[in-house]
């Protein structure tokens, strides 16, 4: 809402201050302040000049003149210009040498076309006026030579642009802000919808409410003989245009003018064109409505219409229709001021795409007793401005309504804010609001007529809201504010007007707390353990298409392909929620290589969405007047899909970097599995790896993470049509496995290790394998044989080559016993060695190498 | 010992003794490195040294010679192996200054072979604001982020006809009926807690949240919020100040405190705009004559996040008795507050991952 100071100060008795003083104050109010624009404060040395001779001049390709103009000084000045539109004679603004425009544009004397031009002439636009940049702007007669414009025009004024919260539409007026100002600056208000309309003297043209859910108050008043060449006077089309409206024509800036000052949107039909009775109605299947826009709109049945016997003629309170409009020939004028529903409007404004003002006014509410206030200003003014002839009568259909009022005890307020208000402060907070306040518990659901702000109220939810207590208060809220329904907007009244920041701050006893849970903690470690392991998270967009499944090498029936898909996703390319995080992490990788990075290794964690089977299409939205039951609550969770938390990590490059020390190290698909070994160890979990073929992975170089019988996650070096399809650097790997997993198995407390004292015995051993054998296994089978006095076993060697025989490898493992209560003799470890290599013969045919 | 002869005993000689020792000092002095000492020792202080051998002569003495020999051969062993240690703390001195020096090395060499990773400054300042409540008591919620529409609207007390309810600024999930959105806001955290926990509640929930907006550097449709509730009985909007101001004053020092003004929101009645007291410039700034502040763009103030008493409504449709219980909520963005934190000044950094926005960050924030 951008408010002009000159305006407000027409309905507030301001006292001297500036407009960052208004602007703080209301801000206070809960008007927030977006920003204060000055206007004419920096335009010098324009004055009123009189056209003295015109001369034409010829040979340029448009029409030039040079005229001579008497500005009051000694002699008068020589000025070249471009425009027609002026006689000798006539008055015109002019700014002399030395003289500054809006925006800074300096002026001086300078040769143009071949004459001397001391100055310029000026049209409306180059004086900041708006936008008629058609010709020179022509003063009226009597504007004194000499006279400084800025003065005479009123062009000085500062624009204060508020942020109006959606549920203050009164807010969206001159008279709403300064209703709040006066109340701000404690000074006296003058409303402008303070008139007294002459009482009904019979209907105007005939109107009826069809239906009373969409319109609950319908008022027509005429006027005859308007002038359609009437010129708006300057002053209101500086307002029109400061006020961010375009200045249009005098009956259309009228009515702008009116909705801007009293927040009633007003609309004006032309009335030759009217045939029957104005119904009020919902529209019928298969209307359609061309509007002011030009574009025929096909008419929904929730739609609210003003209808003449032709049919529809506008869309109530969102855009009037084209066949109706008034146009440069119209002298008869119906204008129409109504209160409609404020979801309806909201819903047709919303389901056609058109956002005016008067629909912005009608959805936040619009005060129900404006109506004929407004369209009696508004026939008032085309009297008084153009001369038309006001029609007697007017129509006034309407629903009966009967207002809310809400009862709170008087403390209510206090009881809020956690301070205390004398009853007197809050009875007279709210009547500065606009609310009558009596006392006692007189509570009263408002009755009839349409929905007024879209706020839900009465019924069961009435009771529960309801605070009782002593010294109850009965408010009714004033027309205006139909956004006060609760006993809570009431306390909000008053305690923003007291000032919020007259709050006191006091920490409230919060009981002991249970600290981060141990999911929590465990997300918190697996992050610093990826972190100080050389990963770098990243925080990709959970958005991914169908291609990204391809380009991942997913079967056709692969469970990940089945994603759910938004309804308006931001780009069509990518309308699936991930079932996993490799895309994004993928192709984070690649921004990276891309910007010079060969060495990369990144991690995320986050939820995948898994749709479940046989899950419903949609989840219910339930109501708000109590608790939902389980059953209700179960409803909505069966539709959403499972949201595991997941971790993954890509990594391409060195690993471990080269440098003065010598060669570095590739990252490799060990280090992929290596990343799910230290994120389960957070866990407290070992995982069991085995060698798997899954997409996006290596079919070779793959592995198969395990926590028990549970399959947790993959890790490996990539496919390489996945690198080749995602661009990645060959031999890129990855890991990703669900961590929801890991969490739900978290074992207890660690059991404290026995901690021997006496001494080591090792034994190295070298086994001969089948090639094909996992070492996992071979590593299981020495440790099981081995028994209790294993301390711990390490592979250190792995050797394939002609001394083992084609087809075998030889691992060498250093295998450390120890008691916890002997020193061990050789033959105890020979002994369990022996067993270790026994059981590895067994499970998968070891030999000892010899 | 069968085979020696009492009657030899010129090695006892004073002047015998004298010269071993002037010999024995003599070839210390000249022994110059540790393995010539080495030599030295063995030949003077040796188990066969002539030293040792006299000393094995005293016994053959006449009883009353004895006791003078053996004073004698003592002080001499004595002084011997004075020398031995003296030239061998010289030489040891000597060759730590020589060898010490050739092992020297370059340690400005850069080691860089295992370079650190780091976490995102999102996720670790989620977690530095949720530790400051977790301090004051509360605990941390989490909700799903694919969400039901009622949890994140409805029982918000957000209309039906809300303009936040549009597919304009809502992604819908399935179809925009189907009652399944990404959640706009961490609110929907609010009711599941309500739901879900005994009364009284206070619990943080930071999270990811999702609106339809164009990625530029001001905005992104995937972002971060954390949100605060308590509800129990007696609580009022000082309390709500109370907690915020010392939220500020854990985040951002003592001094610190928040500034409510008027706003509006559904779910919370009354409800307010929170401002942070610039802490860069501490408002001082604002005042004219002072030098600019970048943080608060010289309005002493930063918009911080809205807050409220959460709306009698929400806790009917969470089953909690309004007459009893009362309660305040607070949010704010968690790239919003990078952004005046850390001078971040492009939200798109945050999104694409670059390792050199994240690395600096290290593992807290």
């Amino acid at each position: 809402m951008k408010v002009p100071l000159s305006w407000l100060r027409e309905y507030v008795d301001l006292p001297a201050v500036t407009a960052h003083e208004v602007a703080d104050k209301l801000t206070a109010a809960g008007l927030k302040l977006e920003s204060i624009t000055s206007h004419g404060h920096d335009v010098k040395n324009v004055v009123v000049g009189e056209v003295l001779a015109i001369e034409e001049l010829t040979g340029f390709k448009k029409p030039i003149r040079h005229c001579k103009v008497e500005t009051g000084e000694a002699t008068p000045r020589e000025i070249v210009c471009g425009a027609t539109n002026f006689v000798a004679g006539d008055r015109v603004p002019v700014v002399l040498p030395g003289g500054v425009l809006p925006g800074g544009f300096e002026v001086g004397a300078r040769k143009t076309y071949g004459r001397m031009s001391e100055g310029m002439i000026c049209s409306e636009r180059e004086l900041g006026l708006g936008d008629d940049h058609n010709g020179i702007m022509v003063l009226p007669a009597g504007a004194p030579i000499g006279g400084d414009v800025v003065e005479l025009l009123g062009l000085r004024d500062e624009v204060i642009e508020l942020e109006i919260t959606p549920d203050i539409g009164y807010a969206l007026s001159i008279r709403g802000v300064a209703r709040e100002a006066a109340t701000a600056f404690g000074v006296a208000f003058r409303d402008p919808a303070d008139v007294e309309p002459p009482a009904d003297t019979g209907p105007s043209w005939p109107a009826t409410i069809g239906d009373p859910t969409a319109c609950d108050r319908f008022v027509l008043r005429e006027v005859r003989g308007f002038d359609p060449a009437a010129q708006t006077p300057l002053s209101m089309r500086v307002r029109l245009a400061r006020a961010g409206m375009r200045p249009v024509s005098l009956a259309v800036d009228i009515t702008n003018y009116l909705m801007l000052e009293l927040g009633q949107p007003l609309h004006a039909f032309d009335r030759d064109k009217l045939s029957g009775e104005i119904v009020v109605r919902r529209a019928q299947p298969g209307e359609r409505l061309e509007t002011l826009d030009h574009v025929v709109r096909e008419l929904d049945p929730d739609d609210i219409l003003i209808t003449d016997q032709s049919g529809p003629i506008s869309m109530a309170g969102t855009m009037g229709g084209l066949e109706t409009e008034i146009s440069d020939g119209s002298t008869d004028i119906v204008i129409e001021a109504a209160h409609f529903s404020a979801t309806g409007i909201s819903r047709e404004s919303r389901r056609h795409g058109l956002v005016s003002e008067a629909s912005k006014r009608f959805e936040r509410g619009v005060d129900r007793e404006l109506p004929l206030v407004a369209s009696w200003r508004a026939v008032q003014l085309l009297a008084e401005l153009d001369g038309a002839a006001v029609q007697p009568g007017v129509t006034h259909a309407e629903v009966e309504v009967s207002p809310a009022r809400i009862a709170i005890p008087s403390g209510h307020p206090g009881a809020v804010a956690g301070t205390t208000y004398s009853k007197e402060t809050v009875v007279a907070r709210l009547q500065q609001v606009g609310c009558v306040v009596v006392d006692g518990d007189d509570a009263a659901v408002r009755r009839g007529g349409v929905d007024p702000t879209g706020v839900v109220t009465g019924g069961e939810l009435a009771a529960k809201l309801a605070v009782t207590g002593d010294d109850m208060i009965t408010v009714t809220p004033p027309s205006w504010r139909p956004d006060l329904t609760d006993p809570n907007d009431l306390a909000e009244e008053v305690i923003r007007l007291e000032g919020y920041e007259s709050l006191p701050s006091e920490l409230p006893a919060a009981p002991a707390g249970a600290g981060l849970t141990e999911g929590q903690r465990l997300r918190r470690r697996v992050g610093r353990a990826l972190a100080g392991g050389g990963y770098v998270e990243v925080l990709s967009y959970p958005f991914v298409s169908a291609a990204d499944f391809d380009h991942l090498q997913l079967p056709a029936d692969d469970a990940r392909r089945n994603a759910m898909r938004l309804a308006n996703p931001l780009s069509e390319d990518e309308p699936l929620m991930r079932t996993t995080l490799l895309p994004g992490l993928l192709k984070t990788l690649v921004r990276n290589v891309g910007r010079g990075f060969a060495d990369v290794a990144l991690f995320e964690s986050g939820p995948v969405y898994r749709p479940r089977e046989s899950a419903p299409e949609a989840a219910p939205v339930l109501g708000v007047e109590r608790r939902p039951t389980a059953e209700e609550l179960a409803s909505i969770e069966a539709a959403l899909p499972d949201q595991p938390l997941r971790v993954a990590v890509v990594l391409t490059g060195e690993f471990e970097r080269s440098g003065w020390w010598g060669s570095g190290r590739q990252a490799s698909w060990a280090d992929a599995v290596q990343a799910a070994r230290l994120v389960a160890a957070e866990a407290r979990a070992e995982l069991s790896i085995s060698a798997d073929q899954h997409e996006p992975w290596h079919p070779g170089r793959c592995a198969a993470l395990y926590l028990g019988d549970t399959l947790v996650g993959h890790a490996g070096e990539l496919h390489p049509r996945v690198i080749e399809a995602y661009g990645l650097p060959a031999r890129t790997s990855a890991m990703e496995l669900e961590l929801s997993r890991l969490e739900a198995a978290m074992p207890g407390p660690v059991e404290t290790p026995p901690v021997s004292a006496y001494p080591v015995a090792t034994q190295d051993v070298a086994l001969i394998v089948p090639d094909f054998t996992p070492v996992a296994d071979v590593e299981a089978a020495l440790r099981d044989g081995a028994g209790e006095l294993l301390e711990s076993i390490r592979l250190f060697d792995v050797y394939e080559g002609e001394q083992v025989g084609e087809g075998n490898k030889s691992l060498a493992y250093s295998m450390r016993f120890r008691a916890p209560d002997r020193t061990l003799t050789v033959e105890e470890t020979t002994a369990a060695r022996d067993a270790a290599v026994a059981m590895a013969a067994d499970r998968v045919g070891a030999q000892l190498r010899g | 010992m069968s085979d020696y002869d009492p009657v030899e005993v010129t090695p006892l000689h004073a002047d015998e003794v004298s010269r071993m020792e002037a010999d024995a000092v003599a070839a210390i002095k000249a022994a110059d490195d540790l393995d010539a000492l080495k030599q030295a020792r063995l030949a003077h202080a040796g188990d066969r040294s002539p030293i040792a051998l006299a000393n094995r002569e005293i016994g053959a003495l006449p009883p009353a010679a004895r006791a003078e020999a053996g004073k004698r051969v003592g002080a001499t062993r004595k002084a011997i192996n004075e020398a031995l240690a003296a030239r061998q703390a010289e030489l040891e001195a000597e060759r730590d200054a020589r060898v010490l020096v050739e092992e020297s090395v370059d340690v400005t060499l850069p080691w860089d072979r295992r370079p650190r990773g780091a976490r995102h400054p999102l996720t670790t300042l989620q977690e530095r604001i949720a530790d400051a409540f977790v301090a004051m008591g509360y605990e941390v919620a989490e909700g799903p982020e694919l969400e039901g529409e009622w949890f994140n609207f409805d029982a918000l007390n957000i209309a039906k006809d809300h303009p936040a309810r549009s597919d304009h600024d809502t992604f819908f999930v399935g179809s925009t009926e189907s009652g399944m959105v990404l959640r706009t806001q961490t609110s929907p955290v609010q009711i599941r807690a309500l739901l879900q926990r005994e009364l009284p509640v206070y619990v943080i929930s930071p999270g990811k949240t999702f609106r339809t907006d164009e990625l530029d550097a001001t905005h992104t449709p995937v972002f971060h919020q954390t949100e605060g509730l308590a509800v129990d009985e007696g609580l009022t909007m000082a309390h709500l100040k109370g907690t915020l101001d010392r939220f500020a004053e854990v985040m951002f020092g003592k001094g610190i405190s928040t500034r409510f003004r008027p706003n509006y929101f559904p779910f919370t009645e009354p409800s307010a705009e929170m401002d942070l007291k610039c802490f860069v410039c501490r408002g001082a700034s604002a005042t004219p004559g002072n030098p600019p502040c970048r943080t608060c763009k010289s309005e002493g103030w930063i918009e911080w996040g809205g807050c409220g008493m959460v709306n009698p409504r929400v806790l009917v449709a969470c089953g909690v008795d309004p007459s009893r219980y009362s309660g305040f909520a607070f949010g704010m963005g968690i790239e919003r507050t990078l952004m005046f934190r850390h001078n971040a000044e492009d939200m798109r950094d945050m999104v694409e991952g670059d390792v050199r926005f994240t690395l600096p960050f290290g593992m807290e924030i």
